[in-house]
């Protein structure tokens, strides 16, 4: 028995908006990039899943780099934020507050 | 996917821009801190020499890689445009991050990486890679906006602009997911053959669509998705401003354009109702925020905000325009204006990079007080930026607004016209407030330390680049006009 695409898709939507209320809510600046690796991560359970669907490898081989993409992000992403702690002591994105947000 | 040789000599100038990249990274260690001029002679002689190289790729479309990567008259210009305003950006980064005491030669090399990122977008016929060139872009400013390590501020910046630009990405990523599952295909000639004929009924289509457009909208910070710009232009180093606010903008425009009218030109009636609603709200916050700041950086993004705007009007037009030629006619339009907003918006970028307050930027309009009386040149240029980006004649900025709007009344949308041309009626007041406080206003004699000018001859430089284009487009268009007239015609 198969398991119906739109599974794979209801699931790689609640991952999806997990992350996105993650970003909009959450104050802890680590806390929001792990939403937005939920978001790249929910991604690839579409990329699979319609690849798999479509038969086709076009899907599976942009998985591979929207992985290293999100690699290279959290690397880059990373280093900022041990510099603006370095800087300013916290993470917390409520007192980044020298520039209005 | 077959792989011939030849297509390498296809993507020579975005090879060149990465050696040297890589090369300015290797050097900048071993180098002595009196030799790392030579990391910025280095990149402006390949920057020159990739100029000259798509300059002779201008006239022959050619497709590489299977498809995946296109070089027509459309990218070439965009790629003309990008390594230009690398050039400028790496003239005026080199007096104003000695100014700022960064010795850092990476820098030149995050240039380098950030343009090859665009030059991808701008050449890209898959939304693979798109996305990749989106995300090389990206990565290399999150760096270059927090470079001042000393500076909160540009720390802050660096911060914000790295969560609100990865969460664009997130999004732009689930919209090509979608898009793919709807399409079968990432390549953008397949997509535009698959929905031919289809109608935004289908959800998955519907949704793609969307999230496509909230991606693009973050990129080319338009209203409601510019929140992160007047933070970032603020805090970053007013250099990486200047290549931000130009550069990223225009690659993101290449891009954008190449996806909605190329790829999901079967749906233009769909995506033209959405960015007509962005373009409406761009113009009118981009206008009305910028008449209430006090920093000029500050002030300068919303106005970049509000010229997003206005190019998003040749997108609408382009959209809404039934035959052919009004679609090429704003398509044209938006080049047009990229290019010439380029010209203005770094010359008064430099002005603003240029002026110290000890050794710190001066960047609140009150330092510009009296500016005209102890500096007469630099307040010229100033007012010729700032006429220009208002949009009188016989200014670049005229020019620009002017295929705007006739494209729009071309399309059938004279009242939109008419509403961009209220809003650049005031927008006039807060740039002409700049002028006003440059030669009207005499400097407080109390306050201690008044804002000191930097100069060298790089900076001459960059803004005899800046004005003679202000001034030479704004005169006699034809050249440009023609250059993004041909441009367009391989396009699609």
């Amino acid at each position: 028995m198969t398991i119906p695409i739109s599974y794979y898709l209801i699931l790689s939507a609640i991952v999806f908006l997990t992350g996105v209320v993650g970003v909009l809510i959450r104050r802890n600046i680590i806390a929001i990039l792990l939403s937005i690796e939920l978001m790249l991560n929910a991604t690839n359970i579409n990329f699979v899943a319609f690849s798999e669907y479509l038969q086709d490898m076009g899907g599976q081989v942009f998985v591979f780099f929207a992985l290293t993409v999100a690699a290279a992000e959290v690397a880059v992403g990373l280093a900022i934020i041990i510099a603006l702690h370095r800087a300013k002591d916290s993470i917390n994105i409520e007192e980044f507050n020298l520039l209005k947000w | 996917m077959t792989f011939s040789p030849g297509d390498l000599f296809l993507i020579l100038p975005e090879l060149l821009v990465i050696t040297a990249a890589c090369l300015v990274l290797v050097l900048d260690p071993v180098l002595s801190s009196s030799q790392k001029d030579g990391l910025a002679w280095l990149s402006l002689g390949t920057l020159a020499i990739c100029m000259g190289l798509i300059a002779s790729q201008m006239n022959h479309a050619a497709s590489a890689f299977g498809g995946i990567v296109i070089i027509d008259a459309y990218a070439c210009f965009w790629k003309l445009l990008l390594c230009f305003v690398a050039g400028l950006t790496v003239l005026l980064s080199h007096t104003y991050l000695r100014e700022e005491r960064l010795y850092f030669g990476e820098y030149y090399g995050f240039v380098l990486l950030s343009l090859s990122g665009m030059m991808v977008m701008v050449s890209a016929a898959d939304l693979l890679t798109i996305y990749l060139g989106t995300e090389l872009m990206s990565l290399s400013l999150y760096v270059m906006a927090g470079l001042k390590r000393s500076e909160p501020r540009s720390l802050e910046a660096s911060a914000k602009y790295f969560v609100l630009g990865a969460f664009s990405s997130g999004i732009l990523l689930y919209g090509i997911s979608l898009l793919y599952g709807a399409t079968g295909s990432t390549r953008l000639p397949a997509i535009a053959a698959a929905i031919a004929g289809r109608s935004l009924d289908d959800p998955l289509l519907l949704a793609a669509t969307v999230l496509l457009a909230v991606g693009f909208g973050f990129k080319l910070a338009v209203v409601p998705f510019h929140m992160w710009t007047p933070d970032v232009y603020q805090g970053a180093p007013t250099s990486v401003t200047a290549f931000m606010a130009v550069a990223s903008k225009a690659a993101s425009f290449g891009a954008f354009l190449r996806v909605f009218v190329e790829g999901l030109g079967s749906l233009k009636a769909n995506w033209s109702a959405i960015f007509l609603l962005l373009c409406i709200a761009t113009l009118v916050l981009g206008n009305i925020v910028a008449l209430v700041q006090t920093n000029i950086k500050r002030m300068l993004a919303y106005s970049s905000i509000a010229h997003a705007g206005y190019a998003l009007i040749g997108v609408v037009a382009a959209g809404v325009a039934g035959t052919q030629t009004g679609e090429t006619n704003g398509i044209t339009a938006v080049m047009l204006y990229l290019a010439l907003y380029a010209f203005m918006t770094f010359g008064a970028f430099t002005i603003v990079a240029m002026l110290r307050k000890g050794g710190l930027d001066g960047d609140e309009i009150e330092d510009f007080t009296g500016l005209a009386a102890r500096h007469p040149l630099a307040a010229l240029l100033m007012l010729v930026f700032m006429v220009s980006l208002a949009g009188i004649p016989p200014t670049a900025g005229f020019i620009g607004k002017f295929y705007v709007f006739m494209a729009a009344v071309e399309a059938g949308l004279t009242w939109l016209a008419v509403l961009a041309l209220v809003f650049a009626a005031i927008s006039a007041y807060y740039y002409l407030r700049i002028i006003m406080v440059m030669y009207m206003r005499e400097p407080d004699p109390l306050t201690a330390a008044s804002p000191r000018l930097i100069m060298s001859p790089a900076l001459s430089i960059v803004l005899a680049c800046a004005v003679a284009g202000v001034v030479f487009f704004g005169l006699y268009p034809g050249p440009l006009v023609n250059l993004a007239g041909h441009a367009v015609l391989t396009f699609k």
